[in-house]
């Protein structure tokens, strides 16, 4: 009988359990999870501070999801894998034995050598639901807090913290917020939106050490704080295929059916890197959507099963008090602007395709842009300049809209 | 599986689908008290310009990347109607940035809906489907 197992616990490992059962019934599937929790939905840890969900809803999938897909979950933390015997090997010297593996083990928040920082008392991460509890319980009314990085994680944790602390304020070295998937202008609007809710920044400008209770910038400045959360980025969890000589660059390599480069070894989620369908780079893709369907090829293909995730692009979709972004593959194009006053539409396209875009402040149907990117539509096929404007399906083809409409897809 | 299925050579852009739907997924016994001077969220929307009309509602893809991308585990597949649990959506619109169809929006509470086939509402055939006064609009096995 085969012996499936998947190290780490996050929805890469729902996705590969998931997908091992969409395959095969058989074989018994052990998951191996650091932390102490069932599946959940690691996202949502700045709207549970935020008290907008809690832990129950949290859970990834229902109760009995393990049992009923046959499969069962040892709390330890894996410390190595014998790729010869075919085990992997726990912390307290547990073995266990796979004929073929998953490797699901996320990232982990990159902290920078600071001065000073062991003199800070109340200093966390935000990536975990555990560490949303601690951040939580030291939380309250009359508490500055200085959040380091103006990336997805630091800003969702402004946003969740609010106005249950006395101040927040983020600083970054980068000029602009979310410098990774936004541009200038439609960086600004998003960062408005957030001062206007009461959040302070300091970008251009980053913390160089500690001392205590205070930070001294870059700039020569001091800031002040009880509460310090560093979100200045993330690493791959990708030691344990290094380790035994497999291939990793900044994630664990993958091919595009989750296989590593070590035989009977396969690896989801945000601890690989893969190429980006929309510029045929190799990189780090650390989205949910992806991690799911990382995993769940991944195990379609563990359990004998030949199925490929061959389009995998940046997409994000991100909200701070009322406003919202979406962004899709990458930027290296021909622009196509459409502007309002508290809206931006841009549309990167190359070689006949769009390969990107950004949206601020307009949302509505914005999967068909991304259906554009994902399927590589040639935009000769349809009427792009009505598309930028609205998107629907009026701008298609009659032969497409009866192939959507009018058929199982 | 049946699904809903649309013709646009007969659709007549009339916006009664829309109408039926909201009062339908409303809960209310009279439509005047469901709809009457009040915004209405339907789950299927009429798409067009001069020349064509069509109604849009979830696809109900075999494959469909909205429960695949869903952060909070919100969408699933029930016998292959894709629903949502608006317990657990926290609104965060990823399903709206995936699907390319076009076919989910946000209700009047901030929380994501779609086309469900009437399957929590009605007898059986969707509202939409019975209220089309064209036939643009038909459920069945294709």
């Amino acid at each position: 009988m085969d012996k499936f197992v998947i190290i780490g616990n996050g929805v890469a490992a729902a996705g590969c359990i998931e997908g091992i059962r969409s395959t095969e019934n058989e074989g018994r599937i052990t998951v191996i999870s650091e932390e102490k929790h069932p599946v959940y939905c690691r996202p949502l840890i700045s709207y549970y501070l935020e008290e907008k969900t809690d832990r129950e809803k949290m859970k990834y999938r229902a109760d009995g999801f393990y049992e009923s897909n046959g499969c069962s979950v040892i709390f330890k933390k894996a410390v190595s894998i014998d790729k010869s015997k075919r085990h992997v090997i726990l912390e307290d010297g547990e073995k266990v034995s796979y004929t073929s593996l998953c490797v699901a083990t996320g990232s982990s928040p990159f902290v920078p050598p600071f001065e000073g920082l062991d003199t800070v008392k109340h200093c966390f991460s935000f990536m975990t639901i555990d560490d949303a509890e601690a951040l939580k319980k030291e939380l309250s009314k009359d508490k500055d807090v200085l959040i380091i990085g103006a990336g997805l994680i630091g800003l969702k944790c402004a946003e969740g913290i609010g106005d249950r602390a006395k101040s927040v304020t983020v600083c970054d070295l980068a000029g602009r917020i979310l410098s990774s998937i936004l541009d200038d202008d439609c960086a600004a609007i998003m960062q408005k939106r957030l001062e206007d809710s009461g959040i302070a920044f300091m970008l251009g400008d980053s913390a160089v050490k500690f001392d205590g209770n205070k930070a001294i910038m870059k700039s020569g400045k001091t800031v002040k704080f009880d509460i310090l959360v560093i979100a200045v980025g993330v690493r791959a969890n990708s030691a344990l295929i290094r380790d035994i000589g497999g291939n990793v660059n900044r994630g664990i390599t993958v091919d595009k059916y989750g296989k590593t480069s070590v035989k009977n070894i396969y690896a989801a989620g945000d601890c690989t890197e893969c190429v980006d369908y929309s510029d045929g780079m190799n990189k780090v893709i650390a989205i949910m959507p992806n991690a799911y369907i990382g995993g769940f090829t991944a195990g379609v293909n563990m359990a004998g099963g030949k199925t490929e995730f061959a389009n995998p692009i940046p997409m994000n979709s991100i909200g701070f008090f009322g406003i919202h972004a979406m962004t899709a593959g990458s930027y290296d194009g021909e622009l196509f602007e459409d502007r309002s006053e508290n809206t931006i539409r841009r549309f990167f396209t190359k070689d006949g395709r769009l390969i990107g875009f950004m949206l601020v402040g307009c949302n509505e149907r914005a999967g068909i842009y991304t259906s554009l990117i994902r399927e590589r539509i040639p935009l000769s096929t349809l009427n792009f300049d009505m598309l930028r404007k609205t998107a629907d399906f009026t701008s298609f083809s009659a032969e497409s809209r009866k192939h959507v409409f009018g058929g199982e897809i | 599986m049946k699904r809903i299925y649309v013709n646009e050579e007969w659709c007549l852009g009339c916006h009664l689908c829309e109408y039926n739907c909201a009062f339908a997924n409303s809960g209310l016994k009279d439509m005047v008290e469901a709809l009457k001077g009040k915004p209405i969220f339907p789950r299927i929307h009429i798409e067009g310009n001069e020349k064509i009309s069509y109604a849009v509602s979830c696809r109900h893809c075999t494959d469909p990347i909205c429960v695949k991308s869903c952060i909070a585990g919100a969408i699933s597949n029930k016998d292959g109607v894709i629903v949502v649990d608006k317990n657990k959506c926290v609104g965060c619109m990823t399903c709206i940035l995936v699907c390319p169809y076009g076919a989910l929006a946000l209700n009047e509470n901030g929380v994501m809906q779609k086309c469900e086939l009437c399957t929590r509402n009605s007898d059986g055939t969707p509202a939409c489907v019975k209220g089309c006064p064209n036939n643009a609009i038909v459920f069945e096995e294709r």
